[in-house]
């Protein structure tokens, strides 16, 4: 595809003045690493809740911090719960692997000066920043945060604070937050994908496009058709709120002793469909940046071609296309249709196909490799390891009659929190240590990256492994406390372990911050290509200039993963070197 | 520090000792939960076990893979073997993949439709099983075998009404409510579930089934219990702030015990 004039001499100049320079930039790179520093705010944000939640669950007596009246009540754990949830999954999960990484690097692997719609860009920035400010400020209104999950089932969320604290103000100010949430997604995906089709460097067809690249664009198409339904069920739950509509409650219900007059003809069950419709491309969306990422480092540290290329582009499409048909398993016992689910069951089995074909294909590219261990590596070694234990425990789940036993158990719990959660932290941790010198032009400190990775790798198997036995048990979750007359209070003893393992896990990310913010200044310096990677990103300067590639425009000769090719003298061969510039063994030019 | 032996040592072992940890607590049946009391119960338990065992031999291989490729294939100094995929390898994983999953999910199927496509027995004992903050209520249609109207408008719980029953209908003159669950043993039972405000649940570990009580719709689910016992009734939908206290309990009891206890429940 050819560059039109337009785009090649767009945002050549840096602009002057620190405002358009670092805060109201429309460069890609500056906002992708203003995503990144509000995903770093708010997951130290998430982790400090669910610390809270963890000695609460273990100790529940005790007094603790940033809880008013020191010992935490049912309806504080709920809150906590919901926001952890929420920012982790919105302002996190979402916002790292698509904002951050995404942002900066997807144009500069297909070779173009900056994003389609620069302005647009920030704009989307500045909208989710607003939505994160949205969000926290749901602890300070009266009642503090909303208590029904990160999922707001109504009639818990539509009906205000008669069905419970939070369930006022705290409640709008989440729906608020998440409508900006989808506005600027919406805006970010229009971006993403504008850019992937119309600006890629002459040369770089789909199929010379790097796996992460693919993953940015799959992912970026679910946002857009994910998040416009997720906005239109917001806009419904609101008006339900305050404008005294019924999208979601039925007539006569009686909350708290009294009848709700006024309602009628709404259905609950809609609310659950909008929101899975969305709600299950959204972890998609959060897993599938990490898998272009674990592709692009494992080939790259095992000096092999990735293995299967047209096969790991065509499982992120079909991953992409299938993550819409089986929202359902999220509702096999919520009352829908029961000959629906064996549809849903069956749709979300075969899921599973093109998820194991990844993991196959990322062990055959190890195989027969000449593996690296630095950090970035190990992150996706971690990654490919957390997906297989996470996505097994997907086949139990995708059965509805297994479901009958497992469904909102700790179960459920483990098997998101490793898949979505921990494998697709480390996919944004590989990231972070991959690129970190092309970002800032530094190395981070491997030592520290290896403790950080070892640490992180053990105490998160740890903190989730347990919770698949609590959930075969019959643990529930989202109780506050389980210490009460059920059966439940034999699980104390192993929630004491994971909150421990939890302390510790989230202690050693005290070691990823000091080596971050140190190696920004103090890191040894890194050269253009420190990794020997063939990609696009790596033909230029560490960091990139403002357009780039310091005004010249790369031409694409071959595929992204060219390493080990045979006769060459080098063993990686980029994108951008002219066949007749590469050197061969003989010392000779091909 | 590229290419390091111990890395790659430490991540194989790492992988095995994971890999047999895990393995040895699912063997154990660590936390297992107590004994089914129905017979589609046990079907799910086998259901279980079954997708245990596949799944867990692709856990064993995928990590134990994973820690040769990584233990094996570290940098020792040969060039990496060039290879861009292999065709017909992952043609056969795609399709021995897509039938191991598709065929877990057929075999499922059948422990689904005993539970949700087929109707109770004939002759089973109805209860209507109405959910709210924080509180579940059982009603039996008495002796008339029909359940009385109810009004929303009537409901009041201080004045001994939680349901609104209308004291207009004869046919709920005779209507039994009561806070706990009683059905007499080996014989079939059907719920109908519904919910008075915001959405709940019913779960009863031992019949390995729950429910959804969802405002406006009434769900019915049935079983036939086959063990005399109590147990836990528990609320899995997040439901507001006491959601953790939501319980009541599940008495399976002999037919005479059962007759006992709708006399007495008449008398009140």
């Amino acid at each position: 595809m050819s560059q039109s004039p337009q785009h090649v001499h767009a945002a050549t100049a840096t602009p002057s003045g620190f405002f358009r320079r670092y805060v109201f930039s429309t460069d890609h790179k500056t906002i992708g690493l203003q995503y990144y520093f509000l995903a770093l705010a708010a997951v130290t944000v998430g982790i400090v809740l669910s610390l809270l939640m963890r000695f609460h669950l273990a100790w529940p007596g005790a007094h603790l911090p940033f809880v008013s009246g020191g010992i935490m009540r049912p309806e504080q754990y709920l809150a906590l719960m919901t926001m952890h949830g929420t920012i982790m999954v919105f302002f996190v999960l979402t916002t790292a692997p698509m904002g951050a990484f995404g942002n900066y690097f997807l144009p500069i692997q297909i070779g173009a000066p900056d994003m389609a719609f620069p302005r647009l860009n920030m704009l989307s920035f500045w909208f989710t920043l607003l939505a994160f400010a949205c969000m926290l400020s749901a602890f300070a209104v009266p009642g503090g945060a909303p208590i029904s999950g990160w999922t707001a089932y109504p009639p818990l969320s539509g009906m205000g604070s008669i069905t419970g604290p939070g369930e006022g103000m705290g409640q709008t100010m989440w729906v608020v937050s998440i409508g900006i949430f989808c506005i600027a997604s919406l805006f970010a995906s229009i971006n993403f994908i504008t850019t992937t089709i119309e600006m890629r460097a002459p040369g770089m067809s789909l199929t010379r496009m790097p796996l992460t690249v693919w993953a940015w664009f799959v992912t970026a198409v679910m946002s857009l058709l994910s998040f416009g339904v997720l906005l239109a069920a917001l806009v419904m739950l609101v008006l339900d709120r305050s404008a005294g509509t019924s999208f979601f409650t039925p007539a006569g219900l009686v909350v708290n002793g009294e009848l709700q007059m006024g309602r009628s003809g709404g259905w609950p069950l809609l609310w659950e469909h909008l929101f899975w419709f969305f709600g299950h491309p959204e972890v998609y969306i959060a897993i599938l940046p990490g898998m272009g990422v674990t592709s692009h480092v494992i080939s790259n540290f095992s000096r092999k071609p990735v293995f299967g290329y047209r096969a790991m582009a065509a499982t992120l499409c079909a991953i992409g296309f299938l993550g819409f048909l089986l929202w359902g398993h999220h509702m096999f016992v919520s009352g829908m249709n029961p000959y629906s689910s064996l549809a849903f069951s069956a749709l979300t089995l075969s899921i599973g196909v093109p998820s194991a074909v990844k993991t196959f294909n990322w062990l055959g590219t190890m195989w027969g490799g000449r593996i690296h261990f630095d950090t970035p590596m190990l992150f996706s070694i971690g990654f490919v390891s957390f997906f297989v234990t996470g996505g097994l425990s997907g086949i139990f789940l995708a059965q509805p009659s297994l479901d009958n036993m497992l469904h909102s158990t700790y179960y459920v719990v483990a098997h998101f929190h490793l898949v979505m959660g921990v494998a697709a932290i480390f996919g944004i941790f590989s990231a972070t240590y991959f690129w970190f010198p092309k970002m800032f032009g530094r190395m981070m400190n491997e030592p520290l990256g290896k403790m950080h990775f070892w640490l992180t790798f053990v105490g998160a198997y740890c903190i989730f492994m347990p919770m698949h036995f609590e959930g075969i048990y019959g643990g529930i979750r989202r109780y506050a406390d389980l210490s009460g007359d059920t059966y439940l209070a034999a699980l104390r003893p192993m929630h004491e372990f994971m909150t421990v393992a939890a302390f510790a896990t989230a202690a050693a990310q005290l070691i990823f911050f000091y080596n971050f913010f140190r190696s920004l200044s103090r890191g040894t310096k890194a050269a253009e290509n420190p990794w020997r990677a063939t990609t696009l990103e790596w033909a230029t300067a560490s960091p990139p200039p403002v357009d780039n590639f310091g005004g010249t425009f790369p031409q694409v000769y071959r595929g992204p993963y060219e390493y080990s090719v045979p006769g060459a003298a080098e063993d990686f061969t980029p994108q951008h070197v002219r066949p007749e510039d590469v050197v061969m063994e003989t010392g000779s030019h091909a | 520090m590229r290419g390091s032996a111990a890395t790659a040592l430490l991540i194989f072992i790492a992988l095995i000792f994971f890999v047999g940890i895990t393995v040895y607590l699912f063997a154990i049946h660590y936390f297992a939960p107590p004994p089914p009391i129905t017979s589609v119960g046990v079907r799910i338990d086998h259901q279980y076990d079954l997708t245990l065992y596949v799944t867990g031999i692709a856990f064993i291989l995928a990590q134990l893979g994973l820690g040769w490729a990584v233990f094996h294939y570290r940098d020792r100094g040969k060039p990496a073997r060039f290879t861009r995929g292999n065709t017909a390898l992952e043609i056969a994983w795609t399709v021995i993949t897509a039938t191991v999953f598709l065929g877990l999910g057929g075999l499922a199927a059948r422990s689904w439709a005993e539970t949700r496509l087929t109707n109770a027995k004939p002759g089973a004992i109805r209860v209507e099983v109405t959910e709210e903050q924080f509180t579940y209520y059982f009603r039996y249609p008495g002796r008339d075998g029909k359940f009385g109207r109810l009004d929303p408008s009537l409901v009041s719980a201080p004045t001994g009404n939680p349901l609104g029953l209308d004291p207009n209908d004869p046919a709920g003159r005779d209507d039994i409510v009561a806070s706990t669950l009683t059905v007499p043993v080996n014989h079939p039972v059907e719920l109908t579930i519904r919910s008075q405000d915001v959405i709940h649940n019913f779960f009863v570990r031992e019949l390995r089934l729950q429910q959804d009580a969802v405002p406006g719709m009434t769900v019915p689910l049935h079983f036939t219990p086959d063990r005399i016992g109590r147990y836990y009734i528990v609320c899995t939908q997040l439901c507001g702030m006491d959601h953790n206290q939501m319980h009541s309990f599940l008495d399976v009891v002999s037919e005479a015990d059962y007759q006992k206890f709708l006399r007495r429940a008449e008398a009140q």
